[in-house]
């Protein structure tokens, strides 16, 4: 067992201790107010699916790249899956969305693959751009035509480009951290994921003044405040994994709370827009996979970027 | 595959399922999406001039979905289609119904229906009516594509109705039609 592995089991370790107590003090509250409180009911569904989701990722962080690249062009599948099915496409869109599915998830994840970073940080936002409108208009329906293929863009962008960048960490060579990137991984999701729980917490015991209320009515300024807060201490404790300092790790945690929240408040307009609450019902208590994944979809590229700006060679 | 009972329970209860038909797959998804005890009961009626025009076709309606084939052509049948479902209610099955009468390929709202859900009703009065609509499949698989989109399918169950006393053909088949579009609606 390397460093990075020991490191990573650790961390994995606590996020079970904290999920024990957690599933603890759901099994309290359900007992003293009643399991059938909508608001207890949800947050034991929300408690048992995070159980599967440490899993299932550390599962795939223990087989390293290919474990990390599979799992997340399954999350870019899924996600795509929730998110085509609320655009309002025509007949004339099928090849171009067969296409999305079975053509530009495979391409942009094999890229990543071969860590070849000047290309998968274009194909989709120049040559899925520029072909997809192609296919589009040789069917020869030109109603709606802009806001269809702009759909269809947004959801490549979101869904596949920008989830994409989360396996892609593994692909920056930092000097001193050689076979620790997957650690990169490990810090970007648990502070994403422990800034939206904190954010929940702080938000259900104290969220009175709330922040955009036409867009999402559980997001608070109490909440967010305490969430991020505790995501940046979460952040800095964690440096040890990373290639960071704890002022820098905690300043990361910042950026990619900020982006999370702000791209939470984005697909929730979205969201809005097409009348639904949940992107989806595949996670039992959490809705959709968007639901889940839109604070990392917003924040993934932002690390990934000033990860390799300041720190990467390549 | 997404199942919403938003106006009635999956109670094994006697029922008409009436939906709206946009592919060949309709009935084999309201299918999968009842629970085991009530797919048991649940017969789809299908056409025989599609269901019968192949071995492999009559294998699966037949044999597979244990349809009710009816002949859709007036002048070729030598059985009446409301006979047949009511004699299959009368032991015991209820029935996956698509009153449009066929494919919906406009790709909106519904076709008008046919006056057969009317006549079952009449005749089955008791027996609820539920209405059915199934989004996003013919999505999935438009007529003469090849390759299939993985969007996710709903399957909506609205609130059952009946024939009420003294209502005639085009009032119940108009309130029919309105509450299958009220159920696209309903989550």
């Amino acid at each position: 067992m390397n460093g990075a592995t020991a490191d990573l089991w650790m961390l994995l370790l606590g996020l079970g201790g904290v999920l024990v107590a957690a599933s603890l003090i759901g099994a309290i509250l359900a007992d003293r107010k009643g399991a059938d409180n909508p608001v207890i009911e949800n947050l034991n569904a929300r408690i048992k699916a995070w159980w599967v989701m440490v899993i299932l990722m550390g599962l795939a962080l223990t087989f390293g790249k290919a474990g990390a690249s599979v799992l997340f062009a399954f999350c870019s599948f899924a996600a795509l899956r929730e998110f085509l099915t609320l655009t309002d496409t025509r007949r004339a869109d099928h090849m171009a969305l067969a296409a999305s599915f079975f053509v530009v998830i495979p391409v942009q994840y094999y890229l990543i693959w071969t860590e070849w970073y000047g290309l998968y940080s274009i194909f989709i936002p120049v040559y899925a751009f520029l072909l997809m409108p192609i296919i589009v208009a040789l069917r020869g329906d030109t109603g709606r035509f802009l806001s269809r293929v702009a759909e269809v863009q947004w959801a490549l962008m979101v869904c596949v480009f920008c989830v994409s960048h989360v396996p892609a960490l593994l692909s920056l060579q930092i000097p001193g951290f050689e076979g620790r990137n997957v650690l990169l991984i490990a810090f970007l999701v648990v502070v994403v994921q422990g800034s939206d729980v904190a954010q929940y917490i702080w938000g259900k015991l104290f969220g009175r003044t709330k922040i955009a209320p036409a867009l999402s009515p559980s997001k608070t300024w109490e909440g967010f405040i305490g969430g991020a807060l505790t995501a940046i201490v979460i952040g800095a404790s964690l440096s040890f994994l990373t290639p960071f300092t704890p002022l820098q790790a905690g300043a990361m945690a910042f950026v990619i709370v900020l982006m999370g929240f702000f791209g939470g408040l984005v697909m929730s307009a979205i969201k809005r827009d097409r009348g639904v609450k949940d992107w989806g019902q595949m996670i039992a208590g959490h809705g959709g996979f968007i639901d889940r994944l839109d604070s990392v979809i917003f924040s993934a590229p932002i690390f990934f970027h000033l990860t390799r700006f300041y720190w990467s060679t390549v | 595959m997404q199942a919403t009972w938003a106006g009635c329970a999956p109670h094994p209860r006697q029922r008409v399922y009436f939906a709206n038909h946009t592919s060949n797959g309709d009935f084999v998804l309201i299918w999968t999406v009842l629970p085991p005890a009530l797919r048991d009961q649940t017969r789809p009626v299908a056409a025989a001039d599609y269901w019968l025009t192949s071995p492999l076709r009559s294998f699966i309606g037949r044999d597979v979905f244990n349809a009710v084939l009816i002949d859709r052509r007036p002048d070729a049948r030598t059985e009446d289609p409301v006979a047949q479902m009511i004699a299959a209610a009368d032991a015991g099955a209820s029935l996956i119904i698509f009153p449009e009468g066929q494919r919906n390929m406009t790709g909106e709202g519904l076709l008008p229906f046919k006056s057969g859900l009317y006549h079952f009703a009449r005749q089955r009065p008791d027996i609820d009516l539920v209405p059915v609509w199934i989004a996003n499949l013919n999505r999935v698989m438009p007529k003469g594509e090849i390759v299939p989109i993985p969007l996710i399918c709903t399957v909506t169950f609205g609130e059952p109705l009946h024939l009420q006393a003294g209502e005639d053909k085009d009032t119940f088949l108009a309130r029919a039609t309105a509450a299958l579009i009220a159920t696209q609606g309903a989550t």
